[in-house]
């Protein structure tokens, strides 16, 4: 029997051989890479310089500040909104369709499409304005973009539907009985949301704020497009696109980044944390 | 637990869309009985248990508990306000909470006290031999313990009502044996008023005090188990009784003999002579006299353990070919054909099944006695019964 099942681990390592490699190539080399880069000078010579330069400058320290800003907020939204729109989604409704199609367009077209399409839509000209304007709701145009405002919006336009993509196939996948056992139990539905459901959706909800979050924190293009590239919205992936393309310091830019990845990794950890804390049970949410 | 006298059922209709699941069903359940839905997949239990907790919205009829009304489509009792508790086929335990909390979770809502709490989940533990699995995940036990705490998480809060949905169907044979003993031993001790629903004559049988026998929505014979067994209100009522043998008959003459009725019929050229113990007055006398009248067909229907193998006596002597045995231990289960190769109507011949601890080869021949006393006469079809106002 023994035989039988180290025979099958050592047959399996041959076959899995390709993944790991694609793995290595695709994600492991340029990530070691960029870390040697980021510990080293110009010269190739060991040295923090590049990460006590990022954190003795004011200039280019603020900016995890700024994108924290910006990134927090939009994702709790995100997922925030996701949570109560996949609920009442759960068993499908009229015109889900419909939705769901529109609800792709964003992803479909990419952020330069959508930004352009807000730039026209949201400028001081564009509908939007001309529409409040109309109204009275406003004076003069207000403005939606080249601000915090703007980046804001494009990160929602492009999170949400992620969010809420993912979190319905989270919840539709909860057995129904699950609900009517609850009811059946006394529970009205607001208790059975909060007590049975909420719960059962609580890794769905860590994973897709984590990646809405991971999204978010790394904006780069809607901030350059959409933003004040040069303040309000220079967020840390614009601080090292300037090193890496506009002063040729690679060895800087690779310190950004790995200074990004490490604020990613303690955010998605503080994630699980609390998904763990919170969900203690099997992680098992079958059908039944 | 509001205490309470009878739960009636009046009319309740659930129609989605076309389809009409539940037609027309009325039933009164007394306190403390347990009755029993019957009746194949698709035939509306379930829905007719939903629809009773209101998890699924009646489309007309109404339910009431005493003089409360509970349901008349206009004014509602919410499910979660019946009192009425509710045992799913899958168990429906929710995974991330202990068996602890998954029993506890009723009285939570009620805000029973801590130490109470603790005291009535032990006992409701205790009553379905769950002691020492409290702090247990339900993915760590078994389909038979998850499913005792899905019960003992009903009984906890002394529902007015408990109601299963087929709870035995996704467990295996023996521990359906022995959770149906269980069930039945909790009933008597607990005397909660049961709806249990299954497609399993045997579970019915067995546990109820009353059985509900359904046909695409419609309710086809309401009685005690041995009336549902040996008295089946229709031939569809019989077949799902285990009345193998329906053969088409008809009637060549009638006569009356000391209280019983005797009827001499002809099976596709094999006589038989059927005798009905129906009282004077049985609806059923006239609507068979009516069939000797015009020369309309009939159906029998015999268990095929009522047929014996003749020896020298016996009434209804067939001789046969067994053309298939299936060897089930105790008994063999035979299909045979008649020697005197009747065809019926459609031209396929008749097949007579029986049950016999006597060996019988394959190809064999043999002759068989049907007691007349065990023949059951039904009018061809269900509507037909019912257009006749056919009735036991
Ligand atoms: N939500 C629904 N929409 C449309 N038709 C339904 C719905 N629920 C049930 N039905 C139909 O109503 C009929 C009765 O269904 P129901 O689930 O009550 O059967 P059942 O007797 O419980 O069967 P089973 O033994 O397979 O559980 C079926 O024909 C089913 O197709
Ligand atoms: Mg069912």
């Amino acid at each position: 029997m023994d035989a039988v099942k180290g025979s099958s681990k050592a047959g399996a390592l041959p076959l899995l051989l390709p993944a790991i490699l694609f793995l290595v190539l695709l994600f492991l080399y340029p990530f070691a890479y960029g870390l040697y880069l980021s510990l080293t000078t110009a010269k190739g010579e060991p040295s923090l310089g590049n990460y006590l330069r990022f954190f003795g400058e004011a200039r280019d320290f603020r900016t995890i500040w700024v994108t924290l800003q910006i990134a927090v907020p939009i994702t709790l939204v995100n997922v925030g909104l996701a949570v109560p729109f996949a609920y009442y989604m759960r068993r499908g409704m009229r015109g889900e369709r419909l939705i769901t199609f529109f609800l792709i367009i964003p992803i479909t077209l990419g952020t330069v499409l959508v930004s352009e399409g807000m730039l026209s839509f949201m400028g001081p000209k564009g509908w939007l304005n001309q529409l409040l304007l109309a109204l009275h709701v406003v004076a003069e145009p207000y403005r939606f973009t080249h601000n915090y405002l703007g980046v804001v919006i494009s990160l929602g336009l492009q999170g949400f539907p992620y969010a809420f993509l993912m979190l319905l196939g989270y919840v539709s996948g909860i057995n129904p009985d699950l609900e009517k056992a609850s009811q059946m139990l006394g529970a009205n539905r607001w208790q059975t949301f909060w007590k049975i459901l909420f719960p059962l959706m609580i890794p769905g909800i860590a994973i897709s704020f984590c990646l809405n979050f991971v999204m978010a924190f790394s904006v780069f293009p809607s901030a350059v497009l959409l933003g004040q590239p040069s303040g309000p919205t220079r967020v840390i992936s614009i601080a090292a696109y300037q090193w890496a393309f506009e002063k040729f310091n690679f060895n800087a830019a690779s310190a950004i980044s790995m200074v990004m990845a490490a604020i990613e990794l303690l955010v998605i950890s503080a994630v699980l944390v609390w998904r763990s804390r919170m969900y203690k049970g099997a992680s098992m949410v079958g059908k039944g | 637990m509001k205490d309470f006298k009878t739960i009636s059922v009046r009319g309740m209709t659930k129609r989605f869309g076309e389809k009409t699941a539940v037609n027309d069903f009325s039933l009164e359940f007394g306190k403390g009985e347990f009755v029993t839905f019957l009746g194949p997949s698709g035939c509306g239990k379930s829905t007719a248990l939903n629809c009773i907790t209101g998890l699924i919205p009646i489309t007309s009829g109404e339910i009431w508990i005493d003089d409360e009304c509970v349901d008349n489509t206009k004014t509602k009792i919410p499910p979660e306000k019946r009192e009425f508790g509710m045992v799913f086929q899958n168990y429906a335990l929710f995974p991330h909470l202990t068996v602890f909390e998954n029993v506890a979770f009723g009285l939570r809502l009620r805000r029973v006290r801590k130490a109470e709490l603790s005291r009535r989940v032990d006992t409701a533990l205790r009553l379905v031999h769950l002691e020492g699995y409290a702090a247990k995940f339900p993915t760590q036990m078994s389909g038979g313990e998850q499913q005792r705490v899905a019960i003992a998480r009903c009984i906890v809060l002394e529902p007015r009502l408990l109601l299963l949905d087929e709870p035995l169907s996704n467990l295996d044979a023996k521990l359906r044996v022995e959770l149906r003993y269980e069930i039945k031993a909790l009933h008597e001790r607990l005397k909660v008023t049961t709806i249990y629903v299954t497609h399993d004559q045997t579970e019915a049988l067995a546990l109820s005090d009353r059985i509900v026998v359904l046909r695409s929505g419609r309710i086809q014979q309401v009685g005690t188990p041995s009336e549902v067994f040996s008295d089946p209100a229709n031939l569809f009522v019989a077949d799902f009784m285990g009345f193998k043998n329906v053969w088409t008959v008809r009637v060549k003459s009638l006569r009356e003999i000391g209280g019983a009725l005797e009827a001499s019929l002809d099976a596709q050229g094999i006589p038989l002579t059927a005798r009905m113990a129906w009282p004077e007055g049985d609806k059923r006398r006239t609507v068979l006299a009516e069939a000797f009248r015009t020369g309309a067909e009939m159906r029998t229907a015999v268990r095929p353990e009522d047929i014996v193998i003749a020896g020298a006596a016996g009434e209804n002597r067939i001789a046969c070919a067994a053309t298939l045995v299936e060897y089930q231990g105790q008994a063999s289960q035979v299909s045979a054909t008649p020697r005197l190769a009747a065809t019926s109507d459609d031209g396929s011949p008749l097949r007579l099944d029986l049950r016999t601890g006597s060996r019988i080869a394959e190809g064999g021949s043999f002759e068989v006695s049907v007691p007349g006393d065990k023949i059951l006469l039904f009018p061809p079809t269900e509507t037909a019964a019912e257009a006749a106002g056919w009735t036991p």
